[in-house]
């Protein structure tokens, strides 16, 4: 019983939840036992919150029993990643310097969460402030992908992936920055999208780079992140650069996908040099399958694309390195205080910002900080963080070219399938290629969907294909996305994510 | 230190002035929290203000309305479009650690405002932009001498003032008024409060911070012709009376004069004004300054003001300050010094309010100029926070004209209605301060007083007018001063005459 519970996608547990079949008491205890068996081994979760969650899920079922008019996803357990504010759940952003803070206050996602009654399991791992591709760079060690425990889940939002694909949440919430909820999706199997920016509110979101940031669905199928992107998007008046308008429909098309007539166009630019053989051939086949489902196919350049990793390596630091001066130690977080200040005397607030900072950021948080604060120096700042933002200008103008030859643009999600723990740790470089497909979509605020599009043949291991639509346009990703899953699903037989390897806590526990 | 006499012979001051306007918004800049001053430390907080992670600011229209109108009451042209730039320096008061203000792209530029001086000349300063940014928290020093940071055992931050609505008005060099450099700053400050008030967009109190200049002074040498380039200047902050403007300006000008004379050269630098000792003092040396890593504040959109939205606020700006003095002053027939001393004690609404309720104009500069400064003074407080309305005020008056009470009395009555009990009418009423009129009590009492001291009597019958005082304080006495003393003088005389 509860295995079934735990396979079930998240529209269909709702549905099992609104006929009454099902408690969410039932199906969030279904998932914190799965949580108690499997996170030793995956490590998604840095905060599981048992007690929270079966009292949300307790209220949800008296309510629905008294007759309330519920959210359809009122009842479904979900997880969130731990850089979204959560009040009273401990929030680190996965780095030290949050350790044991405690906010006062939700994320208007959150807010939103909680007023349609999904319970919520845990926080998620993360990079440190979501500066990773892999996780590895959390202050509390990495998680494992469910498919090869030895390997990384993607990152930075590789808790959410890993939880959602380890079955131990039917949803979860991520962020994009530079490919964080779309690259962990490709890697881990399961569907990633990240809304246009301003869709979601980034209000409670620990800032990384504002102009970039944006929350989003982390599920199983296309017709899940839908059900949840509806939830979560929409105008906030709380966060000014949210987009007042309404959403379109997304959940009617994933329902009615339908590819017919519709330009699919394939950037030249994404793909070829780097990407691995096994990542290019089922990004082929599924472009055969939209093709032969009636899209019309058409190659597109974007020869700004090839600029943008670079670029986007002095915009985010730039912006990170002023969002993340507010931790120091005065107001909340972790604080350390060095017995001395460097004349010998009592240490001034300067002293303890600095031993602070010394010692709760991590590597990769430091290097961030130091590239922006050089990029924004004066005298810098125009051949830096000046030259960045017109190649963005340019990257912005390539998305309106080739959105006027093409409905939507695809590529592979990223270049390869999931590396190894610790095979890119010493090498940044290596480390940001990842995002090499993923980045551009954030620089021009475009809307970005990863769903699987199958096992590369030489490792076995997912992979996974990436639709890009226009601003605004987000119903265009749900559309093509859910028309190619319903392709893929019949030619499989069912999820990708049923090829995955029963972890081993799963076989003891069933055994 | 060498005379400012002796300064002026060898050197051309230039000044410069920056001036932060709190505004009275009654929310803060980018989150919903209150503005109040004086409240409890930290209760005006909120995640945004507290710079708390994943917190976001939202604009506040009215701060934005606020400072379109000081730009356009200042002759500034108004940005059709300009954004916000995150001004980045660690430092407790400042919850994000950097300050959301505007760099490159000000609301308003180009503008100029005349000042009139004391003896009626006209300077006209030009402005060289006016921008909008947020107040950061205010750190309290404890344990050293001076509450200055240096000494101090810890300290203690109030969030209270951070996030609120600040405009920072920055004037080009002031080059003209050489000699009479301190004067014309003090000049433009005043101008500039007052310009505020009349815009309704700040309270301008210079002693509760909500007002505060930073004033700039350079020299240049005499001797090197007026094409030379400027000096190297100071900027001198917490410079918060209108006496110290002028002060701080004047002392920097004889402390850099000395300096240069000396063979020495100016250091680049902002300096802290003394009050009480009327020196400045070196604070951050700009070649050590920060390099504040400006950029556009990605968490806010650009604000583009229509300009019909811009003209409308133009034609509701209200009248100019200088005329509407030069109005009022010809309708109330006030001399020029008349004027400027109700203007200089903060009186010019107020008078206005009470000769609108029906005072005369000088019997309305005469209450708050003169009895009410002084209880002002003594309560230390604001002429306008006295607990008493331009309209009792008028009422009083309004019982002196017609004989009901004198202004003994009527000063008597004040202190009733400043203790709150009610208009005048009633304290009159409930304090029986009302003074005597029935002619038949009045005369009874000067009988009796002419009976009381015969010997005076006598005097006065004899031609001795002026003994007749003694006879009127007697009178006035057994009344407990409630009764019009020229109605008595009157009944006394024609009872020995």
């Amino acid at each position: 019983m509860s295995g079934d519970l735990l396979k079930l996608t998240a529209a269909d547990l709702a549905e099992r939840l609104a006929a009454g079949e099902v408690s969410s008491v039932e199906a969030t205890q279904a998932h914190l036992d799965r949580i108690a068996a499997v996170d030793g081994d995956v490590h998604a979760f840095l905060l599981v919150d048992t007690e929270g969650a079966l009292a949300q899920a307790a209220e949800i079922d008296r309510r629905r029993a008294s007759g309330a008019a519920l959210h359809r996803l009122a009842g479904v357990p979900i997880a969130v990643k731990d850089v979204v504010a959560t009040k009273g759940l401990p929030t680190t952003a996965g780095s030290r310097l949050l350790e044991g803070w405690v906010p006062p206050y939700d994320a208007t996602l959150v807010t939103r969460l909680r007023g349609a009654g999904l319970p919520i399991l845990g926080k998620t791992n993360m990079d440190e402030f979501a500066m990773g591709s892999s996780t590895e760079h959390s202050a509390f060690g990495p998680s494992h992908n469910p498919w090869d425990l030895e390997r990384t889940p993607g990152g930075s939002g590789g808790g959410s992936a890993a939880a959602v694909a380890a079955f131990e949440a039917p949803l979860a919430i991520g962020t994009d920055t530079g490919g964080s909820i779309r690259q962990p999706g490709a890697v881990t199997g399961t569907v990633g999208v990240k809304p246009t920016y301003g869709g979601v509110s980034r209000y409670g979101l620990v800032a990384l780079a504002s102009s970039l940031d944006q929350a989003g669905p982390v599920t199983r199928t296309v017709l899940d992140a839908a059900l949840l992107h509806e939830l979560i998007g929409g105008c906030d008046p709380l966060d000014s650069t949210s987009i007042d308008a309404p959403m379109p429909d997304l959940i009617g098309s994933v329902c009615n996908a339908d590819v017919r007539g519709l330009r699919v166009g394939v950037v030249r630019e994404l793909g070829g040099e780097g990407y691995q053989a096994g990542v290019r051939a089922r990004f082929d086949e599924s472009v055969g399958l939209l093709s032969d489902a009636g899209a019309e196919v058409v190659e597109v350049s974007c020869p700004h694309f090839d600029y943008a990793l670079a670029a986007y390596y002095l915009i985010l630091p730039s912006e990170a390195s002023s969002n993340l001066a507010r931790f120091d130690a005065m107001r909340y977080g972790l604080r350390i205080l060095p017995e001395t200040g460097p004349d010998g005397g009592v240490p001034s607030a300067e002293d303890v910002m600095r031993a602070t900072r010394a010692t709760g950021f991590g590597d990769e948080a430091k290097r961030r900080i130091i590239l922006g604060t050089y990029a924004l120096s004066s005298g810098y700042y125009d051949a830096y963080y000046g030259s960045a933002q017109k190649v963005r200008t340019l990257i912005a103008g390539d998305f309106e070219q080739a959105f006027a030859q093409a409905d939507v643009l695809v590529s592979p999600t990223a270049p390869t399938t999931a590396f190894r723990l610790g095979e890119k740790l010493d090498d940044p470089l290596a480390m940001y290629l990842n995002d090499v497909a993923t980045i551009p979509a954030n620089l021009a605020g475009v809307p970005g969907l990863s769903l699987p599009s199958g096992l590369a043949d030489e490792d076995g291991l997912p992979a996974g294909f990436q639709i890009l639509a226009p601003a605004t346009a987000d119903d265009r990703l749900y559309r093509v996305g859910g028309a190619l899953e319903t392709m893929l699903v019949d030619r499989w037989g069912g999820l990708l994510l049923d090829h995955a390897p029963v972890l081993a806590a799963a076989r003891e526990v069933s055994a | 230190m060498i005379s400012y006499v002796e300064a002026i012979e060898h050197f051309e001051p230039v000044i410069g002035l920056e001036v932060h306007v709190e505004l009275g918004t009654a929310s803060k800049m980018f989150c919903g929290c209150a503005t109040t001053f004086g409240a409890e430390p930290n209760s005006q907080v909120c995640p945004t203000c507290l710079g708390l992670p994943g917190s976001l600011p939202v604009m506040n229209g009215a701060a934005v309305e606020s400072a379109i109108r000081i730009g356009l009451a200042l002759g500034c042209d108004i940005a059709g479009w300009c954004r916000f730039a995150r001004k980045n320096y660690f430092y407790p008061d400042m919850p994000k650690n950097f300050q959301t203000s505007q760099y490159d792209e000000p609301i308003a530029f180009e503008g100029a405002t005349d000042v009139v001086l004391a003896d009626g000349e006209t300077v006209r300063i030009e402005i060289e932009r006016a921008h909008m940014e947020e107040d950061t928290g205010k750190s309290l020093h404890v344990g050293g001498a001076t509450g200055r940071i240096h000494g101090a055992s810890h300290s203690l931050v109030d969030y209270n003032r951070a996030g609120i609505p600040l405009v920072e008005i920055v004037t080009k060099p002031v080059i003209g008024p050489d000699a009479q450099a301190p004067e014309v700053a003090r000049a433009y400050v005043a101008h500039l409060r007052e310009l505020l008030l009349a815009l309704g967009v700040s309270d301008v109190r210079m002693e509760q911070g909500s007002l505060r200049c930073d004033a700039n002074v350079s020299l240049r040498p005499r001797s090197g012709g007026p094409d030379q380039p400027l000096g190297t200047r100071t900027e001198t902050k917490n410079v918060n009376s209108l006496r110290s403007v002028e002060r701080a300006v004047r002392h920097e000008i004889c402390r850099q004069a000395e300096l240069l004379l000396a063979g020495g050269s100016v250091t680049l630098e902002t300096r802290h004004w003394h009050e009480d000792t009327g020196v400045t003092t070196p604070g951050r040396s700009k070649e050590q300054a920060e390099d504040y890593r400006y950029f556009p504040e990605p968490d806010l959109v650009p604000v583009a003001p229509s300009p019909q939205w811009v003209d409308h606020l133009r034609q509701t700006l209200p009248e100019p300050p200088g005329e509407r003095r030069a109005r009022l002053a010809a309708q109330w027939g006030f001399s020029e010094l008349e004027m400027r001393d109700t203007v200089g004690a903060g009186a010019l609404e107020l008078v206005e309010s009470t000769v609108a309720c029906g005072a005369s104009p000088q019997s309305a500069r005469k209450w708050w100029l003169a009895e009410l400064s002084r209880r002002a003074r003594a309560e230390g407080v604001e002429l306008a926070d006295l607990p008493v309305s331009p309209q009792q005020v008028a009422e009083l008056q309004g019982l002196v004209d017609g004989g009901r009470v004198n202004d003994q009395l009527a000063r008597q009555v004040l202190d009733g209605v400043l203790a709150g009990e009610g208009s005048p009418e009633q304290v009159v009423t409930d304090r029986g301060l009302e003074v005597v009129s029935d002619d038949g009590a009045l005369t009874a009492a000067v009988d009796q007083a002419i009976a009381d001291h015969p010997d005076v009597a006598a005097k006065v019958r004899d031609g001795k007018i002026a003994a007749s005082g003694a006879l009127i304080g007697a009178v006035m006495k057994q009344l407990r001063g409630q009764a019009d003393a020229a109605r008595v003088r009157e009944l006394v005389l024609q009872r020995l005459t």
